[in-house]
């Protein structure tokens, strides 16, 4: 809070005391937040924290219920995106709002004023200064359904700029890109900046926010917390003013010895509904007593993998062949084909935690109890169900997870994220698996919950589980697991060993590249 | 619009981005220096107390405007009103006939709600009761050329099968097409009202089910041929009540305690979750779907044994519909259903009463009745959400000094 003294600083944005509330949740209390002009100023905290609340406020999507917001040194009211157009801010969200059937320039004209006709040659000649200006790689005529997810944000950061924005707000931009997708997006940060602009980057990865940032403002549970300039930051500090308090920030991994193969995926392929790949050609095994990394660029074929083998998704050819025993003999239970309810009546001790929680885990309406007995309701043969089992079930993962809840009578929509997901990963491991398949298990969690994660993936790793892990945050991908699988478009790349694997060659085979994978196969 | 048009209004934007606004100019551009005048939020946990009187304050406001509309075509309100009261339940028949109004209301406001609970927008209640009543009508005509002399217990037990088939069954094609194809429930179901009247006015035309004399298209008085047909009265109402009645508690155990209630809300949350756990998320449907429409057909029975003796094509007469304000107003429960239903009947009876005591035109005490449940259905919208009006300069700063403190 220093620099309020200083009268030579400009700042082009000021935030004071913003206050927002959605129901009896306040979302923003009192928070503060300065903007110089031609700096990168990082905004930082745990989910629902308040961060894209906040930023949501300055692009005019929220209104706040108290506060003021100043541009440039003048009071300012921004009523609805307009506003903030005008005001030249622009802001690039974390779900792309593009139109897929459109190409880029016609994306970054969409809803500008103007007339009935676009010069398309004019506009693309504009489109490309821009883009040669700061460095970015941008095709105009290209549409929007052919380009990855990096070329999507180019093009939205593109549609800001043409827009006249000097205030640029990214919302985790870095969440789906590659490491060499990441380093390009700051050197077009910092070309930026070199050119007078200031952009407000929100995160939560503390390592980008030391390497491109030049101050940080930190928000916790919608409180502000302070703001420092990054020289005097270290991981440990930030993550400490995030948290709260001091928290330790290793991940184990527990080494276990006798390890059996549990699942063996043969050359399995599945088609989108546009019957284009989804998945081609995809082999691995998974052990018990390990956990397997699964890494790639959103979307690369995740989902489809996970619930292919869940019996959710139809499979266009190959096999998923499940060892099990029957008295004794081992025998291999191909899954393909089947339904979750007869892959269950198999004895098939399969879990599966849906990247979608609420939307495919969990009946968000429905209170504990009802969710913990989701899969199991059906084992007696009685008409009526059968409450005081589950009951039961639900106030042990009460006690056992720490699960912040009034009662297990509460439904599931009204507890945190952190909750859900421990309710979610409860269940399923209270299911006694061998196989436990776990999709983007932290998203959206904070720092507590998502080491309360990991904690309880390694006691299943270390109880004989065959752990497959999909997870988007690599560091910790590499942390954790004992093989790492990366997927690209649908196939395999590799199964790489990430104790001798560097962050720049994993990041090259979510890229495509395919890696000869010794390692992978020594690990076993 | 030329080339350099266009060439103009790139110009004009890139203006834009080589300059930016200079800071006094900003302010201009936007919607003024104040917050909007008005703006609506969600509010979080609503309290009974906050529930009942958004609910009470919606019905007065309702009265009013209402009054509004009396005084406009020259009535007065307050007789209005109470005619309206006494005309419901002044007397020991008028009570028996609003009685009578809730009965199919209430049962296919139950069938309704069951479809609803899943997502499953059954908006075809019209035509199953009709399904119901036809196939029922069909057991009555047969039984009348048959001599008219079958037994009450057969007569009303093959009645009850028939009309529990044709309901079922039109609710069975609306979710097999949907559970198979994907095809929209709201349109099938809506398409199948029509082919339930049109069905009606074309046995209307039969000759089997004229009276012999009569050379207008008009179906017999079933009572006068068959005179087993209706049912013994309760208090003076059909026992169609006592059916309803416990329905109500049937439905409400069958939805919350058993397998098929919790598929049911599994369903009605998440399709995909219910898949993820393996349900048989087709079946699930087309089995609720034939509940509910037997549901209605029943209620379609009821009309025909116990209130119209006949069948014509205002035999349901809009219940399908307003059965569906029923469920929703009563958020799908059974148990609230019971005076919710009555309270319409009571609109619907009161509306009858102020048309011939005070020579209200039909039109306008329909009105009336409409405008009370808009202004009812209304006041969900109040209990969701709040208004916040623009304060003013001296709140503002006492509350950022709260806020600060």
């Amino acid at each position: 809070m220093q620099e309020l003294q200083q009268p030579v600083v400009e700042n082009i944005v000021e935030m004071t005391h913003i206050c927002k509330s959605f129901g009896t949740v306040q979302a923003l209390k009192d928070v503060h937040l300065e903007l110089r002009k031609g700096e990168i100023l990082s905004l930082l905290g745990e989910n629902g924290s308040g961060k894209t609340t906040l930023m949501n406020v300055l692009s005019g999507i929220y209104f706040p219920d108290l506060g003021e917001v100043q541009i440039n040194g003048a009071p300012v009211t921004i009523c609805e995106p307009k506003d903030a157009f005008a005001l030249n801010i622009g802001m690039v969200h974390q779900h792309y709002k593009l139109v897929e059937v459109f190409s880029a320039a016609e994306n970054i004209v969409l809803g500008l004023p103007g007339a009935t006709t676009i010069n398309r040659r004019a506009l693309a000649r504009h489109v490309k200064e821009i883009a040669d200006k700061y460095g970015f790689q941008i095709d105009p005529n290209k549409k929007i359904y052919d380009m990855s997810i990096s070329e999507k944000q180019t093009v939205e950061i593109v549609k800001a700029l043409y827009r006249g924005a000097n205030i640029l707000i990214l919302d985790e931009p870095t969440a789906v890109l590659t490491p060499q997708e990441t380093e390009k997006l700051f050197e077009i940060m910092r070309a930026m900046k070199a050119d007078n602009k200031s952009i407000i980057l929100i995160t939560h990865k503390l390592n980008e926010v030391l390497e491109v940032s030049d101050r940080v403002t930190v928000l916790r549970k919608g409180e502000y917390i302070d703001t420092i300039s990054t020289q005097d930051a270290s991981v440990q500090s930030l993550t400490d003013m995030m948290v709260g308090r001091s928290v330790s920030l290793e991940i184990d991994r527990p080494i276990i010895g006798d390890k059996r193969p549990i699942l063996r995926v043969t050359s399995l392929s599945c088609l989108t509904p546009d019957k284009t790949r989804a998945l081609e050609d995809v082999n691995f095994e998974a052990y018990g007593g390990e956990i397997l990394g699964i890494a790639g660029i959103s979307g690369s074929g995740q989902r489809e993998l996970c619930e292919a083998i869940a019996g959710l998704y139809p499979v266009a050819g190959g096999a998923v062949l499940y060892q099990g025993t029957v008295n004794g003999f081992q025998v291999e239970e191909n899954l393909v084909g089947k339904t979750p309810n007869e892959i269950a009546k198999k004895g098939v001790a399969l879990a599966f935690v849906p990247e979608d929680r609420l939307g495919m885990g969990l009946v968000p309406s429905l209170d504990m109890v009802d969710n913990v007995m989701l899969k199991s309701y059906r084992q007696n043969k009685s008409f009526f169900v059968d409450r005081k089992t589950p009951q039961k079930v639900a106030e042990q993962l009460v006690e056992d997870l720490e699960i912040v809840t009034p009662d297990v009578f509460t439904p599931i929509r009204k507890l945190s994220g952190g909750n859900v997901q421990k309710v979610l990963v409860g269940r399923e491991i209270h299911s006694a698996p061998r196989l436990l398949i776990v999709a983007y298990p932290v998203r959206g969690l904070d720092i507590n919950s998502s080491y309360a994660i990991y904690r309880l993936l390694n006691e299943q790793k270390e109880k004989g589980v065959a752990v497959m892990f999909i997870g988007e945050d690599l560091d910790v991908l590499m942390e954790i697991s004992d093989r790492l699988l990366v997927l690209s478009g649908g196939r395999v790349m590799g199964i790489v060993d990430p104790r001798r694997s560097s962050k720049q060659a994993i990041g090259l085979m979510m890229l495509g590249h395919e890696v000869e994978t010794k390692e992978g196969a020594s690990a076993v | 619009m030329t080339d350099n048009d266009v060439n103009k209004d790139l110009l004009t934007l890139e203006d834009s981005v080589e300059c930016p606004t200079p800071p006094g100019d900003s302010d201009l551009l936007v919607c003024s220096i104040q917050e909007p005048f008005v703006r609506i939020a969600k509010r979080g946990t609503v309290s009974t107390r906050h529930r009942v009187m958004v609910y009470v304050i919606g019905f007065l406001l309702a009265l009013i405007v209402g009054g509004l509309l009396l005084v406009i075509i020259g009535k007065n309100p307050v007789a209005a009103y109470v005619n309206m009261a006494t005309g419901s339940f002044g007397t020991k028949t008028s009570s028996a006939e609003t009685f009578r109004l809730a009965v199919p209301l209430l049962i296919s406001g139950i069938a309704i709600a069951l479809a609803f609970k899943m997502k499953f927008w059954n908006i075809g209640g019209e035509g199953q009761i009709l399904a119901g009543a036809i196939l029922s009508s069909h057991v009555v005509i047969s039984a009348v050329h048959a001599g008219g002399t079958m037994g009450f217990v057969p007569l009303q037990i093959m009645m009850i099968g028939a009309a529990i088939v044709g309901g079922a069954l039109f609710g069975f094609l609306p979710a097999l097409f949907k559970t198979k194809w994907g095809t929209n429930e709201t349109l099938f179901t809506l398409m199948l009202n029509y082919i339930a009247i049109e069905y009606i006015i074309f046995l209307q035309s039969q000759k089997s089910w004229q009276s012999p004399k009569s050379t207008y298209p008009k179906i017999i008085n079933f009572k006068d041929f068959l005179p087993n047909l209706p049912l013994p009265k309760v208090f003076g109402v059909h026992i169609g009540w006592i059916f309803a009645l416990a329905l109500a508690v049937i439905a409400y155990f069958y939805l919350s305690k058993t397998k098929h209630g919790y598929e049911i809300s599994v369903i009605g949350d998440s399709l995909n979750t219910a898949r993820y756990a393996g349900m048989h998320t087709g079946w699930i449907q087309i089995r609720t779907l034939i509940i509910s429409g037997a549901l209605c057909g029943l209620a379609g029975y009821f009309q025909v044994a116990g209130a119209d003796y006949s069948l014509t094509e205002t035999t349901a007469g809009g219940v399908g519909f307003t059965a569906i304000i029923v469920a929703w107003l009563a958020k799908l429960n059974p148990f609230i259903m019971v005076p919710v239903s009555i309270f319409i009947a009571m609109l619907k009876k009161g509306s009858l009463a102020i048309q011939s005591t005070m020579k209200i035109p039909a039109s306008a005490a329909d009105l009336l009745t409409g405008i009370i449940l808009f202004f009812m259905l209304g006041s969900e919208f109040f209990i969701q959400y709040r208004l916040i009006f623009r304060r003013s300069a001296t709140k503002i700063e006492q509350m950022v000094e709260e806020v600060s403190a």
